[in-house]
């Protein structure tokens, strides 16, 4: 059986030197933002006591769950024995733990106090499901690291049990960190958009799609820095079969969970406000990330004309991750804009905002900070992608 | 280094500077103005106010250093028929014991207590209510907190140890009341046993330095000396205090009871 060939990135200086400079300008800024933000305090930001989660949120949450999605080539290929996607998966594991340090820096750095990380590492409430996910987190990058390096070492890479047993549960804990991270709000009983134990599936769903649509972009980027063609047109194939299937998916339970919520009159409400009457949040949902990310991506990639095209997927894929901020942005900022029930069928009003849709207005150093996020993971991968050999070679 | 919820003095507010000891002559010196306190009240005031003075028994006073038990469980009762349209009074002798007070910025100000106006849209009545931690027997905000920064006493008072705090807000997304506020702005003139930090969450602390020095919270004192007398304060687990008697007694509810949080505070004519 001939071995799988990997190269590094080999490409001509101002190519990877122009993104890597642009990256490490955004994270000097993200880092910049997060500084202000602790020394003047949150006032800086968009967030308050009604919106308690912002925009670092949205980026931190999208990164965390694309970081599992990203495994899948990787997953594809040792847990359900798929050779052609072999060539992919160490650039999938790479791909995995970048995002998923650029997902926790932001995390991270959103916190009242920083300056604790020592405490959150070393104090732990056991019945709170956010310490249970430093440990998912942490224990994600461990195990990955350990199977990129299973996947790289000469002679590990010989044993295929072991790559099955590492590549399995490298699969196992991906699954419990996506889960895990759905259910930070699915088990938010007090709040009417979350409290639904359909938000870990959904997580799951998401996580595949934006996962997928990374690695796709990620190809396509050092490929154009390489000057090679990195994925051959049957496997873009297989990846437009895969981002259709999950984008459906993702569809799917997005519909199943506001049909269940529709259907008790309690949650009414809340309904009528994500979907109809919420202004800004209504229009990011319906345009952002239905039509956008998913209609759009859909249409683009089954119509027969462009369905086949590599720009199509590559467009495709950008659309899905617009529409994936979009769909984190209406989880988690429209999830709290929507009022607290403090006494179910009445009106309630109070100097602390309460009964009314919360107002939010992303500032710039929320959003400098989470974008700052992504170019840390683009950062890491660049680099490791420079002086590693993980891409696959170029495609005959 | 964290007192955590072993602390005396519960740990109100901690900073991360010596808490430990810190109100240790305080405590006494306000035990015994207490003392001095409640015998002048029982006096002055009629037979009404007798009752809570009786309530914060002076032997709920605990001794320094002595350990906070499920012996007791704080509590308060809130007759909302009492409650004037418009009245604040507890809202304010909140901000001036406990120092968090108005800066113009509403949206992110920090408010440990509030008064709700809440209006049947059916018939348009309404009626007015003071709202804060409602002292939760099943917090949800203490099983979300990923460093058990919000913790409860064993008397059932809810409170941040803000050494542990790390400024998550998983608690403000995990409380069904709104009952905390996130620091947003650095902070001066604060109250040495009250202290409150940037970055940090917090939330009304059932005024936890007074009635570990066997007082009662000042929202219910202000309420009582200024206002209708609409809040009564007192131990829960006690079957002869005035409130366990009332909580008995009449027909009570609290709020978002459906949810399973069990909160100290009770409500009257709702
Ligand atoms: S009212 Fe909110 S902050 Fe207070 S104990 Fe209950 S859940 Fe916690
Ligand atoms: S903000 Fe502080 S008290 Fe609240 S959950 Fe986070 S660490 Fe705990």
């Amino acid at each position: 059986m001939p071995g799988i060939a990997y190269q590094k990135l080999e490409a001509r200086q101002l190519l990877f030197w122009g993104p890597l400079a642009l990256n490490a300008a955004v994270i000097a800024a993200g880092l910049g933002a997060a500084y202000v933000m602790e020394h003047s305090g949150h006032i800086v930001t968009g967030m308050n006591n009604q919106i308690v989660w912002g925009t670092p949120h949205v980026f931190a949450v999208f990164l965390i769950v694309a970081a599992s999605g990203a495994l899948n080539m990787a997953s594809i290929a040792s847990v359900f024995g798929r050779r052609e996607y072999k060539p992919y998966a160490r650039l999938s594991a790479i791909l995995s733990i970048a995002l998923l340090v650029g997902g926790l820096a932001v995390l991270v750095l959103d916190l009242g106090r920083p300056d604790r990380l020592v405490v959150a590492m070393t104090t732990y409430n056991f019945r709170s499901i956010f310490a249970w996910n430093i440990f998912l987190y942490v224990g994600f990058l461990v195990i990955v690291t350990a199977y990129l390096f299973v996947m790289m070492d000469r002679r590990a890479s010989r044993s295929t049990a072991l790559g099955k047993t590492v590549g399995g549960l490298a699969f196992v804990w991906r699954l419990v960190l996506t889960t895990g991270t759905g259910s930070i709000f699915g088990w938010l009983v007090a709040r009417q958009a979350y409290s639904a134990a359909i938000m870990a599936p959904l997580f799951i769903a998401v996580s595949l799609l934006y996962g997928l649509a990374f690695t796709v972009i990620m190809l396509a980027i050092t490929g154009w820095q390489s000057r090679q063609q990195l994925a051959g047109s049957e496997m873009l194939q297989k990846f437009r079969g895969l981002l259709i299937v999950f984008i459906l998916a993702v569809f799917y339970f997005t519909l199943v969970h506001h049909l269940t919520k529709m259907y008790a009159s309690e949650h009414y409400g809340i309904e009528r406000f994500l979907l109809r009457d919420g202004g800004t949040y209504t229009a990011v949902f319906w345009i952002a990330q239905i039509l956008i990310g998913s209609v759009v991506p859909l249409l683009l990639l089954v119509w027969p004309k462009s369905g086949t095209r590599h720009a199509a997927i590559l467009i495709a894929s950008v659309l899905v991750l617009i529409g994936g901020l979009a769909q984190m942005y209406v989880i988690i900022i429209a999830g709290q804009a929507y009022p607290l029930d403090l006494f179910p069928g009445m009106e309630v009003t109070s100097s602390f905002h309460d009964g009314r849709m919360a107002g939010y207005r992303a500032s710039l150093p929320e959003l400098l900070l989470g974008l700052g996020g992504v170019a840390i993971a683009m950062l890491i991968c660049a680099i490791a992608v420079r002086l590693l050999p993980l891409l696959p070679r170029p495609a005959t | 280094m964290s007192c955590g919820s072993k602390c005396a003095t519960g740990c109100a507010g901690g900073t991360g500077r010596g808490c430990a000891g810190a109100g240790r002559d305080r405590i006494d010196e306000e035990r015994r103005s207490f003392m001095r306190g409640a015998a002048a009240s029982v006096m002055s005031l009629g037979a009404g106010v007798t009752l809570y003075a009786f309530d914060a028994d002076p032997a709920a006073a605990r001794e320094p250093g002595e350990k906070v038990t499920a012996k007791n469980r704080w509590g308060l009762l809130i007759d909302v028929s009492k409650c004037a349209d418009g009245c604040s009074k507890c809202v304010t002798a909140c901000q001036d014991e406990n120092g968090w007070r108005d800066t113009g910025h509403p949206e992110t100000d920090a408010q440990w207590i509030r008064t709700l106006t809440v209006k049947n849209p059916n018939n348009g009545a309404t009626f007015s209510l003071p709202m804060m931690c409602q002292h939760c027997a099943n917090p949800p905000c203490v099983d979300v907190c990923p460093t058990g920064a919000s913790f409860k006493r064993a008397d059932g008072i809810v409170l941040v140890d803000k050494h542990t705090c790390i400024g998550c807000r998983y608690c403000m997304m995990a409380c069904p009341y709104k009952a905390r506020s996130f620091i947003h702005e650095p902070l001066q003139d604060q109250k040495p046993y009250a202290p409150r930090g940037k970055g940090t969450v917090e939330s009304c602390t059932l005024c936890v330095h007074r009635v570990d020095s066997g007082r009662i919270p000042a929202c219910v004192e202000a309420c009582n000396d200024t206002a209708g007398g609409a809040m009564l304060f007192g131990d829960l687990n006690d079957p002869s205090s005035e409130i366990a008697k009332r909580v008995t007694a009449l027909r009570t509810t609290r709020i978002r009871a459906d949810l399973g949080t069990d909160p100290g505070v009770y409500y009257r004519n709702i």
